[in-house]
């Protein structure tokens, strides 16, 4: 199956378009919720034929709803590997979920996505359903719920695996009860350059919230962008949990800020020489390696964001770091690149968007 | 910087005192800052799920390894162990006594307090809710080997699908 993505409303990247508070910190706010259906083994330990049962019912009952009428199906263990990195790089499907943690030859059978806006369901995740609502900038309590919406929903046409003390059930005891993990993507340059970043991290293990990388569980932080989120799941609920990660992350916005200003004040110079080299860098190399590119685009997003840059919105700096990443290029090459070509597709692209869409301020 | 008192080893604390207006600093290594009782390394939280995964290993060695299986799924508290992964809902009525246990652990509370769903239409709950007996079943049927029960039941699962 070849995958159009031009059939994905969105090409299921609505949040990539930098509305919502704080996008130049916060560029999404994520709500996923775990989810099984009663009477059948979990997606690890179920057969093939109750995978793809599983897989079935939900095409049946999804028309029907309100939340996910438009959505668009998308048989992940149909599509090619290059096709499962794309959509993985769109965080619209899960490492797991897409096969890469396998080597990234086969997805798992019955693994599926529904896309539709901002919302979408993973099929035969780790778990049977992982309900998830993108939100562009710092909107956690909308995406919420929206999430609670397609929640109720699915739970009045399926049933869920479901016990009177814990809740809902999943197949790691670290996410039953509420199944829900709300999360920010932040950039936070700033608390890095200061190193302010290693007391905010172990501070936010003290409040009971948990950090990762870019593309979540087991990924490396690149270009200082953090994935912050809430680490229990049981005994609050889902209000008090989300309403926790608001407070926290809004404490550390205020601290991002705050070591701006300090950088500005204390080191300007230096800071904007270190911003303008990465502007230069971005606009004039040929050869342009996946992490040396997060890092400087974390230096533009940094300039734009101080006002040293303009010209250049939220959503060009947000489209500039999914469609850098190598399964985009080789995606819009028509072939599979090799790393070396990639890095100079990057080059190209990066080049090519800056000299439309950057301006110089004066 | 060696340490003020036993001027052996590396002071890593550095405390600042005030005794009747007076400011002094004192350089300890972490032996001797330890021997007054002052806490020098800073505790990190363990991943939850370590202690979790280390928790049920200390349960599951107080248990035969047979005694502590899901009888739907056929997962033993030992798999859970190595893959840190239920098999299936039943398996938190198997391991209920252990699983209570942990979820304290992990999560600081066993008792959920968030949504609810108090079900849907009526006619689709009652159709799942007979697939779910019936899916149930058929998976027992399977792991007994009674295959013309199991035909039956998937043909029954087919019809109501």
């Amino acid at each position: 199956m070849s995958l159009d993505l031009s059939l994905l409303p969105d090409g299921g990247l609505q949040w990539l378009i930098g509305s919502g508070d704080h996008a130049g910190i916060v560029l999404s706010s994520r709500i996923r919720l775990a989810r099984n259906l009663a009477g059948y083994a979990f997606p690890t330990r179920a057969r093939e034929g109750e995978r793809l049962r599983i897989l079935h019912q939900l095409r049946t009952v999804t028309p029907g709803l309100a939340s996910l009428k438009d959505a668009a199906f998308v048989r992940v263990d149909e599509c090619s590997p290059l096709e499962r990195q794309l959509l993985h790089e769109r965080h619209l499907v899960s490492r797991e979920l897409a096969g890469l943690d396998r080597g990234g030859q086969v997805a798992p059978t019955g693994a599926a996505v529904l896309v539709t806006g901002d919302t979408g369901v993973m099929v035969n995740e780790e778990d049977h359903l992982r309900l998830q609502v993108f939100r562009s900038g710092f909107d956690i309590p909308g995406a919420l719920r929206q999430a609670e919406r397609l929640d109720a929903e699915l739970a009045s046409v399926v049933p869920y695996a479901w016990h009177q003390e814990f809740g809902f059930l999943t197949a790691c005891p670290t996410n039953t009860g509420t199944g829900l993990r709300a999360s920010v993507l932040i950039h936070l340059p700033g608390l890095v350059l200061t190193q302010e970043i290693g007391k905010v991290l172990q501070g936010l293990q003290h409040m009971g919230l948990t950090y990762r990388g870019l593309y979540g569980e087991g990924s490396d932080v690149l270009g200082n962008l953090f994935q912050i989120s809430n680490q229990t799941t049981l005994g609050r609920s889902e209000d008090d949990l989300s309403d926790q990660l608001v407070r926290v992350v809004q404490r550390v916005i205020e601290r991002e800020e705050e070591a701006r200003s300090v950088l500005v004040r204390d080191a300007g110079y230096i800071i904007e020489d270190k911003l303008w080299r990465a502007y230069g860098t971005l606009q004039h190399a040929r050869n342009l390696p996946a992490e040396e590119a997060m890092n400087l685009l974390s230096g533009l997003r940094l300039a734009s964001g101080m006002q040293l840059i303009t010209g250049l919105s939220v959503y060009t700096l947000n489209k500039l770091l999914i469609f850098s990443q190598s399964a985009h290029l080789s995606h819009a090459a028509g072939r599979l690149l090799t790393d070396g070509e990639a890095n100079l597709a990057r080059a190209r692209y990066v080049r090519q968007i800056l000299a439309n869409e950057a301006r110089l301020p004066g | 910087m060696v340490c003020d008192n036993c001027r052996e080893r590396d002071a890593v604390v550095h405390l600042t005192q005030i005794v009747e207006s007076v400011v002094s600093q004192v350089h300890l290594c972490e032996q001797c800052a330890a021997a007054r009782g002052i806490e020098t390394t800073v505790a990190v939280p363990k991943h939850p799920l370590g202690d979790f995964l280390q928790a049920v290993q200390q349960q599951a060695a107080q248990l035969p390894g047979d005694a502590a299986r899901c009888a739907y799924c056929g997962t033993s508290l030992r798999d859970f162990r190595a893959s840190g992964r239920l098999g299936c809902a039943q398996c938190y009525g198997a391991f209920e006594q252990s699983l209570r246990e942990l979820l304290r652990r992990v999560h600081g509370s066993t008792r959920h307090e968030g949504w609810r769903h108090e079900g849907g239409d009526p006619d689709v709950m009652e159709r799942e809710a007979t697939l779910v007996q019936l899916r149930t079943k058929l998976g027992k049927a399977v792991a007994g080997e009674a295959f013309e029960e199991a035909a039956a039941l998937r043909d029954k699962i087919r019809g109501l699908e």
